[in-house]
């Protein structure tokens, strides 16, 4: 049994893994794990639908939960080996499989950049681009209320801020952020912004598409449970590289350095996903998740 | 001018350079910046990190911003003892699935209830509602837990049978919310003893000199802090607190 990678493309962090270990051509098998699913499945369907319940099908959840005991997704296992987070996957692959040096140069000043950047994504990126799609997009499609434009305002101004300072300290006038070739740095910050780069129409008078009701709750559920775990900024009418000239071509860059096919290949999942805002929803739905979606307001 | 270390030993990530650094004998200038007196927002501090934020590190025209990659960077250039950043493969990996998991979970815990134990209620003047600081408490039992049971296991350090970089970085984490009046080491033997050990390991004196300010950290008051960082610290703590 070769090296095992258990992977949920609509995670950021798992599509970095995905595209470093294809670009570099590391052996591995893919273990598609559908983190939601085990939480779908055991769900009853709208009443009265009279509707089966969404088939069980193979789920590689529990290989996950055994290979980390964090229960999250990446995850890395090596023989008896197990390994979870990002940072310390991508890392481990690199050093195992010998990649090109650029990836972690072994100059110790332009590796501490990379770990500068890997370090501070953590508290920054990381923790404010999330919040843009709740706020623009789910909160409103969910309670059916339009959203304070303060709250709205302070969550941009926080994911504003946060590119300012990728773009004043990590990036600069560099064609990467080491410098003249792609490292670790630039994959994990690319999938994270990847979703500022497309927008979600209004959902004022959203499509009255319907769809057989333990579909509706299943989708629902999906996008809501992916959403809530994997957290990406969509945005109406923000995308992020639009008036960043800067950035736009960065990610031009990054995206012919690992392959474009490839980049885009890993972000085919997430690229559908703004579909399902389209949907309408179950007003059972609606009534169950508004308090839900409310208190993540605060 | 040879290395140069922005640090305020207040801050935990501060606290895991000096000791490094001291425990290894690697030569070095202090640079205090204290964040009390605002230090760490001057234009003279901005040209070493614009980012505004210490720990940071000048070696020469290079520097360098996050403890992580500034503790990485010295182990290297040092050329420090392999234990502290093993060679071997996969316990490289354990210290880095540490390094990386702690940001949100040891780090984020243990800062927010330092924040709303301590500097909320000095800076808003307002008293701490019970209720809140339950909350937060119960938040960084949680990661506790996890702490224990998925990184330090039964084994004396987090990756095996020597101390690393990984048990240096959580344990000045831990010692804050140690300051603000938890002793989470109390009702946690197994900690306590791993505890023990890192301190043994980089040397009990240096570890408690590093940590004279955060222990006596509650005989702050609002005035020792530099009162146009007053409406600027709420700000930002407010909008911290309320994160994560």
């Amino acid at each position: 049994m070769g090296l095992e990678l258990y992977l949920d493309l609509l995670s950021q962090p798992c599509r970095s893994i995905y595209i470093f270990a294809r670009s570099n051509n590391i052996p591995f098998e893919f273990k598609h794990v559908e983190l939601f699913k085990d939480s779908v499945l055991g769900k009853k369907p709208a009443a009265g639908s009279g509707a089966e319940q969404p088939r069980a099908g193979p789920s590689n959840s529990e290989g996950a939960g055994k290979v980390s005991l964090l229960k999250k997704v990446p995850a890395l296992k090596d023989g008896d080996f197990t390994l979870a987070e990002c940072t310390a996957i991508l890392l481990y692959l690199s050093r195992k499989y010998n990649t090109p040096d650029h990836w972690y140069p072994s100059d110790i000043q332009k590796r501490a950049q990379v770990d500068e950047y890997l370090s501070w994504h953590h508290a920054n990126i990381r923790a404010n681009a999330p919040k843009t799609m709740w706020i623009k997009v789910l909160i409103p499609l969910f309670t059916g209320q339009p959203l304070p434009s303060e709250k709205l305002q302070e969550v941009m101004e926080g994911l504003s801020t946060s590119l300012k300072q990728f773009e004043e300290r990590f990036l600069q006038d560099k064609a990467f952020i080491i410098g003249s070739e792609i490292s670790l740095a630039d994959l994990v910050a690319i999938v994270e912004l990847m979703q500022a780069s497309f927008c979600v129409p209004q959902t004022d008078t959203p499509d009255q598409r319907r769809f057989p009701s333990f579909l509706v709750l299943l989708y629902e559920l999906i996008f809501i449970f992916s959403l809530y775990l994997y957290l990406q900024p969509v945005g109406v009418g923000c995308d992020i590289f639009e008036d960043r000239p800067r950035l736009k071509e960065w990610r031009r860059r990054v995206e012919d350095a690992v392959g474009k096919e490839l980049f885009f290949q890993a972000h085919e999942m997430i690229l559908n996903i703004k579909e399902l805002s389209n949907i309408q929803i179950d007003p059972q739905l609606k009534e169950h998740l508004a308090p839900v979606l409310m208190k993540m307001l605060k | 001018m040879g290395l140069e270390l922005y640090l305020d030993l207040l801050s935990q990530p501060c606290r895991a350079l000096y000791i490094f650094a001291r425990s290894n004998n690697i030569p070095f200038e202090f640079k205090r910046v204290e964040l009390m007196k605002g230090q760490h927002r001057t234009e003279e501090f901005r040209n070493v990190n614009v980012l505004m934020k210490v720990p940071a590190l000048k070696d020469g025209s290079f520097t360098l911003a996050e403890s992580i990659a500034i503790l990485l960077y010295l182990a290297r250039k040092f050329k420090t003892p392999d234990h502290w950043y093993p060679s071997d493969l996969q316990k490289r990996a354990r210290v880095d699935e540490y390094l990386s998991w702690q940001h949100v979970n040891i780090r984020g815990k243990g800062s927010k209830l330092f924040l709303t134990k301590v500097l909320l209620p000095l800076l808003t003047g307002q008293p701490l509602s019970p209720k809140k600081l339950e909350g937060v408490t119960e938040e960084l039992n949680v990661v506790l837990k996890q702490f224990e049971e998925k990184f330090l296991q039964d084994k004396p350090f987090i990756a095996g049978s020597e101390v690393s970089l990984a048990d240096l970085v959580a344990l000045v984490e831990l010692m804050q919310p140690v300051g603000a009046g938890y002793d989470l080491f109390e009702e946690r033997p197994k900690l306590a003893e791993w505890r023990s050990r890192v301190e043994e390991a980089v040397g009990k004196q240096l570890f408690q000199e590093a940590h004279e300010g955060i222990l006596n950290i509650q005989t702050l008051t609002a005035d020792k802090i530099a009162p146009e960082l007053l409406e600027h610290f709420k700000h930002q703590l407010l909008k911290q607190a309320s994160q994560n």
